[in-house]
């Protein structure tokens, strides 16, 4: 879709809604919690992106239409193919026939498979992550503590562009 | 507890929502006479504006009446929603979130500076409200242990939620005003970008957002009711009459807080949900969860 549309917005929204029936796959096979959830976090999460994507777009509001299409016919020819080999793998594909029976909630058996036994990795992981996007945006903001409280740190309020609600 | 509802309760709803839309227009002392602007917005020509985006701009206004009549899919009347989804309170939090999308749908595509902003308003609410708003409704969930309406509603039969997780209650109120960028949290839609998000909308454009925001306002309203007032669940009278009187109760003092309460900017909110209303709300789901591991 991307090489399809001359606009970020509907760019963003096709890739919304390819994501929203991944969501809509995962309830069919039965897992309705993770096929809600993704449902509810790609939604906010492309609405974000939206935001950023034209905010870091070189027109910035990006209300004029602006045109992605770059090796057309390349990726005409990728998309065919990758479609075709797809195809071709679901309906070739010996598939194996279903052993045992579903379990009662598949959310938890997955939960459990993905996170028992590697509940600290998990946990360590986060963390991780949590840290790197903190001093990522740490790093990136032009205004850091020098600017809002002066070289000493010692000014009463920071000088904000704008003011927080909390009084400061 | 929860029986399935027979399959003509799904054609009823959006029916049964827009009446009790309608009705809270009427009483709701700024918007006179909703019956005729209804007829107004649908005789009115629509306006076009140069370059719009229309499939956007229908795309958008169409979704939130839409998003709004699928999360009241699991709302309870009485003890029986349309549907008594296992992961229901996921998938109220879901659709709400598609209101995200279309109101910045429908602030992008008619390729006007005001709309766009009112749009980008209502994302950036949408950051400020939403994780407060998550943490309030996991917390009711928590409460119960379970993500199942029904479940919920059944957890209250002793004391309702309100009482014991007051800071989630009020948190989730507030999230049901910005929810549906109402009343204080209007400035999605406000005057001073000249109605903002639906300041290019006309005719039935305009009818179908507009009458989408007090669907979403409804909703929103509807759903503290099992999450935290004990559902249907009351003395003497039966279990539906008992979820409208506590429906028209929480409207009622949402109409309240638009006429008293000015309108909020958006960037004090923001700064107040991050750095007030989000750890309020950690900790009193932190309380839940040792009251429920405790018993």
């Amino acid at each position: 879709m991307v090489f399809r549309f001359d606009s970020m917005a509907r760019a963003t929204f096709s890739l919304l809604t390819s994501l929203l029936c991944v969501g809509g796959e995962l309830i069919v096979l039965g897992l309705d919690y993770l096929g809600v959830v993704t449902v509810l976090m790609m939604t906010i999460e492309m609405a974000v992106m939206a935001v950023f994507m034209i905010m870091f777009m070189m027109n910035p509001a990006g209300l004029m239409p602006m045109t992605m299409m770059h090796n057309r016919r390349g990726a005409a020819v990728i998309c065919a193919l990758t479609f075709a080999l797809l195809v071709a793998g679901i309906l070739l594909a010996p598939w194996p026939r279903r052993r045992g029976r579903a379990p009662a909630d598949p959310t938890l058996d997955l939960g459990n498979a993905l996170m028992g036994p590697h509940m600290l990795t998990m946990t360590t992981l986060g963390m991780a992550l949590f840290a790197t996007i903190v001093s990522t945006v740490v790093l990136a903001t032009r205004r850091g503590r020098y600017d809002r409280f002066g070289d000493e740190l010692r000014a009463a309020r920071p000088d904000d562009p704008v003011r927080g609600g909390v009084g400061r | 507890m929860a029986d399935p509802a027979p399959l003509w309760t799904a054609l009823v709803l959006p029916c049964a929502l827009a009446l009790v839309a309608w009705a809270t227009a009427s009483v709701d002392a700024r918007s006179a006479a909703p019956g005729r602007e209804v007829l107004r917005l649908l005789v009115q020509q629509r306006r076009l504006t140069r370059a719009a985006d229309l499939p956007l701009v229908r795309l958008g206004t169409t979704l939130l009446p839409v998003a709004a009549v699928l999360a009241a899919v699991v709302l309870p009347f009485g003890f029986r929603p349309v549907s008594d989804l296992p992961d229901g309170i996921v998938w109220f939090n879901a659709m709400e979130a598609l209101a995200w999308a279309a109101v910045w749908l429908t602030g992008w595509g008619p390729n006007s500076t005001l709309s766009l902003i009112g749009g980008y308003r209502f994302l950036a609410q949408g950051l400020a409200y939403e994780l407060p708003h998550m943490l309030a409704i996991t917390t009711a969930a928590l409460g119960a242990e379970s993500l199942r309406v029904g479940a919920v509603v059944d957890a209250q039969s002793g004391l309702w939620f309100a009482v014991w997780m007051p800071v989630a209650f009020g948190i989730y109120l507030l999230s049901a005003l910005a929810m549906a960028f109402w009343g204080p949290f209007g400035q999605p839609v406000g005057t001073d970008v000249a109605g903002g998000a639906a300041a290019e909308l006309s005719g039935v454009d305009r009818l179908v957002f507009l009458g989408g925001r007090w669907l979403l306002l409804v909703v929103a309203a509807a759903f503290a009711v099992p999450l935290f007032l004990g559902g249907g669940q009351g003395p003497l009278l039966p279990g539906w009459a008992w979820t409208v009187l506590k429906t028209a109760a929480v409207l009622g003092g949402l109409l309240w807080v638009r006429r008293r309460v000015p309108t909020v900017r958006t960037e004090r909110y923001v700064e107040l949900a991050w750095v007030v209303l989000t750890p309020l709300a950690v900790a009193q789901a932190l309380v839940v969860a040792v009251v429920v591991l405790g018993r």
